[in-house]
């Protein structure tokens, strides 16, 4: 039975609130309950930012992650230092390894490195560090199919930005690619 | 016999609870007359407000809504923006208007809110006892300023004709007196202008009115007419301050 | 229709235009400054007027205009704003007008906090401002049934000429859900005769107002408006029982802290520890017969809120003695997580330990 809880965490601009929400769209298009929920520092621009995402087969009863997530995602280190604590023995840290040299202490949980920024880079676009993350949490954790994430981001980008979806399958693509690796 | 007076249309039956003397009924008398005459009472909502003309809602024979204090412009906005077609006006005392609803009628002024702004000024606080008001003049004696308004700790009496012209949304800004036949003449010309500017949807007008307070005052009512002649007159001069006319022009 | 992903403070707005409301008047406050942006792109686009006031008191007086006119309005802000529109409401629920008035809770008292609090629970079920009045208070548990409320809002307000207030909070204001726009069943309402729209010179004039100077008709008046508060007390409770049955602990909470709650009964009955749940739905009326009439298995009751403890005191009203009445809160816009619950319920059913 699925009941995946999910922080999300790094700094302002890394499309954290996006990755979140484009799983929690895609979780409602697979007709799984979800829920989003954001908690922004005051400021508009550059602070930290983190969301908590629900995707389970059971209604949501709280959509707040108390030390009970199954898995962080990581984009930067402070988002590390406060967010690991928050997952369950036996869950997984995805760390963005381009912005994170250290490596996770913890021994009951499984840490998966994913080089993001760089991938991104290679691809010719720092922006989408955020979708390789996402293609390889969706391979480690299979929580939902990798086609309805995509299709979230299309819908998301709508006409004006299609000519993005390219580049963001690749990057996608590479982030699962990576993720294989460790696995 | 040839009718020479007959009671306004715009004013319903009911006997006014104001003194004996007080102007505001002079005032009631203007707007009903000019309702009545630009054919707009069908489609008129007043909005009272909260001190001496508090109970303007039983007199005005339109329909009509009593505000909370000094919030008849936001009353009035609320009203007009979905009712754009009907004729909204306010009408309110010194108290009202120049104090505890400056921002509301600073910011009807400020986005031009099509409505229309009786304001009676008349210095004081009538209906709480005769308390010093922002218009209240330097010297002037109430119950809240025994030893006459002193500038130094009260400031300065407000002149919001003065100040509300200076908003560039204000459309029409005049002050007029009722002391005397000939000045009532005017305060209609006034008033019915103001009511004008809203029907042709050229936005905020407001008619700043001296009125008298003889019982607050402590005079009779000639004396009191003679006491706005030298005393309010002066301190706050009549004329127009702000015209659409001029406000397209410039 | 299908499902959509929705912000609460923009369903919320969803929800209003589907309810026929066409009018909003604001000011910006955090948390809930997405709903007014969200009214300002679409109502324009419908015929509507969205219009941000100079102050929050102004926008309540904008409110009492537009109300009296007979049309379907809204405000909305967060605790600092609910207070300084309390005047104007008081003057709404006075001169019995409907409108319908958002609260997304936030830490206090003053300027407070700009996390999820439940802190005006006293604010909004006592009335809030001067004199004898209720507002009809609904405090949703989670989105789709916020959507729902604020729709079945108006039918009320317009039913019962009198404002009504949904009580959300920070939290339910900014998280997505998936949200269902249902056809909702039309009440029968009465029409709108006292509205203030111009008499067209074919009958007597309609006056708004509160006011009534002599003391005997304002007795009258109060007397009449609770005549109609005791219709919605025989009418309008509404609240969720979960897991009730041989329950040896009943919590209490509503909104968001009823969600957190709801997780801990359910972590709790998987450690064999049997835990119910009541939902206020309605926090004004509360639900007092539900509190009274506890299952017999049920020994202590234990109220779950983030405040310092505030729907606490109707809980005890409701119980007439009958429980030992136990708090566990947080405060300030920390929220409580479903352990801080389970270590609570765990120390009650120790005895204290």
């Amino acid at each position: 039975m699925l009941n995946e809880r999910i922080i999300l965490a790094g700094f302002g601009g890394q499309g954290i609130m996006l990755m979140g929400q484009l799983l929690t769209q895609a979780g409602m298009n697979e007709e799984k309950e979800v829920s989003w929920l954001p908690s922004y520092g005051p400021e508009m621009r550059g602070g930290t930012a983190n969301c908590d995402v629900m995707i389970s087969d059971k209604p949501i009863a709280s959509p707040i992650i108390s030390a009970d997530a199954t898995c962080a995602i990581v984009m930067n280190l402070p988002s590390m230092v406060k967010f690991v604590p928050e997952v369950e023995p036996g869950g997984v840290v995805l760390v963005n390894s381009s912005l994170i040299e250290e490596t996770v202490e913890r021994t009951d949980v499984k840490v998966y490195y994913i080089p993001c920024n760089d991938i991104a880079n290679d691809l010719g676009n720092m922006k989408i560090a955020n979708m390789v993350m996402l293609g390889a949490y969706i391979e480690i954790r299979r929580s939902l199919d990798p086609e309805s994430v995509l299709q979230a981001l299309e819908s998301k980008l709508g006409m004006t930005k299609a000519s993005l979806m390219d580049i963001n399958r690749q990057a996608f693509a590479k982030g699962a690619e990576a993720a294989k690796l460790q696995m | 016999m040839a009718v020479v007076f007959q009671k306004t249309k715009g004013l319903t039956d009911v006997e006014t609870h104001y003194c004996p003397g007080c102007t505001h009924g002079i005032i009631h008398r203007l707007v009903g007359e000019v309702m009545e005459e630009l054919g707009i009472l069908g489609k008129s909502i007043g909005v009272a407000p909260v001190g001496c003309s508090v109970l303007a809602y039983n007199y005005f024979n339109c329909d009509m809504s009593e505000a909370a204090h000094g919030r008849a412009p936001a009353v009035a906005t609320g009203i007009k923006r979905i009712l754009p077609d009907n004729v909204v006006f306010t009408y309110q005392g010194d108290g009202d208007l120049a104090s505890i609803g400056t921002a509301e009628i600073v910011h009807a002024a400020h986005r031009s809110e099509n409505i229309t702004t009786i304001f009676v000024n008349n210095a004081i606080y009538g209906m709480t006892g005769g308390q010093m008001a922002p218009t209240t003049l330097i010297g002037q004696r109430t119950t809240t300023s025994p030893y006459g308004r002193d500038a130094a700790t009260t400031g300065m009496p407000i002149k919001m004709s003065e100040m509300l012209a200076q908003v560039p949304g204000a459309t029409f800004v005049e002050r007029v007196a009722v002391n005397s036949p000939a000045n009532v003449r005017k305060a209609k010309r006034a008033i019915k202008k103001a009511f004008e500017i809203q029907l042709e949807g050229k936005g905020f007008a407001i008619v700043e009115v001296l009125s008298t307070c003889p019982t607050n005052w402590g005079m009779n009512p000639v004396k009191a007419l003679r006491w706005l002649e030298d005393n309010l007159m002066v301190y706050y001069p009549l004329g127009n301050f702000r015209d659409y006319q001029e406000v397209e022009n410039a | 229709m299908s499902k959509v992903l929705m912000k609460g403070n923009e369903a919320i707005g969803a929800a209003a235009i589907a309810a026929g409301c066409k009018y909003f008047f604001g000011y910006p406050i955090t948390p809930q400054s997405e709903l007014p942006e969200y009214m300002s792109a679409r109502l324009p686009k419908i015929g509507g007027v969205y219009l941000q006031a100079e102050s929050e008191v102004a926008a309540i007086n904008m409110v009492y205009g537009a109300a009296g006119t007979g049309k379907r309005v809204m405000t909305s802000s967060s605790s600092p704003g609910i207070a300084l529109k309390q005047e104007g409401i008081s003057y709404i629920a006075g001169a019995e007008l409907p409108c319908v008035i958002v609260n997304m809770v936030r830490g206090g008292p003053g300027l407070g906090s700009i996390q999820p609090a439940q802190s005006d629970y006293n604010q909004a079920t006592r009335g809030g401002g001067d004199g004898d009045y209720k507002l009809l208070v609904y405090a949703p548990g989670n989105i789709q049934e916020m959507v729902d409320l604020v729709q079945l809002a108006f039918d009320k307000a317009d039913y019962y000429r009198n404002p009504v207030m949904i009580l959300g909070d920070g939290m339910m204001g900014q998280m997505m859900e998936p949200v269902e726009f249902k056809e909702m069943p039309k009440m029968d309402l009465p029409a709108k005769d006292w509205a203030t729209t111009g008499t067209q010179e074919k009958r007597k004039p309609n006056v708004i107002n509160s006011l009534y100077l002599a003391a005997e008709e304002l007795e009258q008046h109060n007397i009449h408006l609770q005549t109609k508060y005791q219709e919605m007390i025989d009418k309008e409770i509404m609240f969720e029982e979960y897991n009730m049955e041989g329950a040896e602990l009943v919590i209490v909470a509503y909104g968001t802290t009823a969600r957190i709650s709801k997780a801990a009964v359910d972590l709790l009955q998987a450690q064999g520890i049997h835990v119910g749940l009541i939902r206020p739905i309605t926090v004004w009326p509360f639900p007092y017969q539900a509190i009274k009439d506890l299952p017999e298995s049920a020994k202590n009751i234990l109220c779950v809120e983030m405040s310092m403890g505030q729907m606490i005191d109707d809980v005890r009203i409701g119980n007439e003695g009958q429980r030992p009445i136990h708090f566990v809160g947080r405060s300030g816009g920390m929220i409580p997580t479903p352990q801080l619950v389970i270590d609570k319920v765990k120390e009650i059913l120790n005895g204290g330990k």
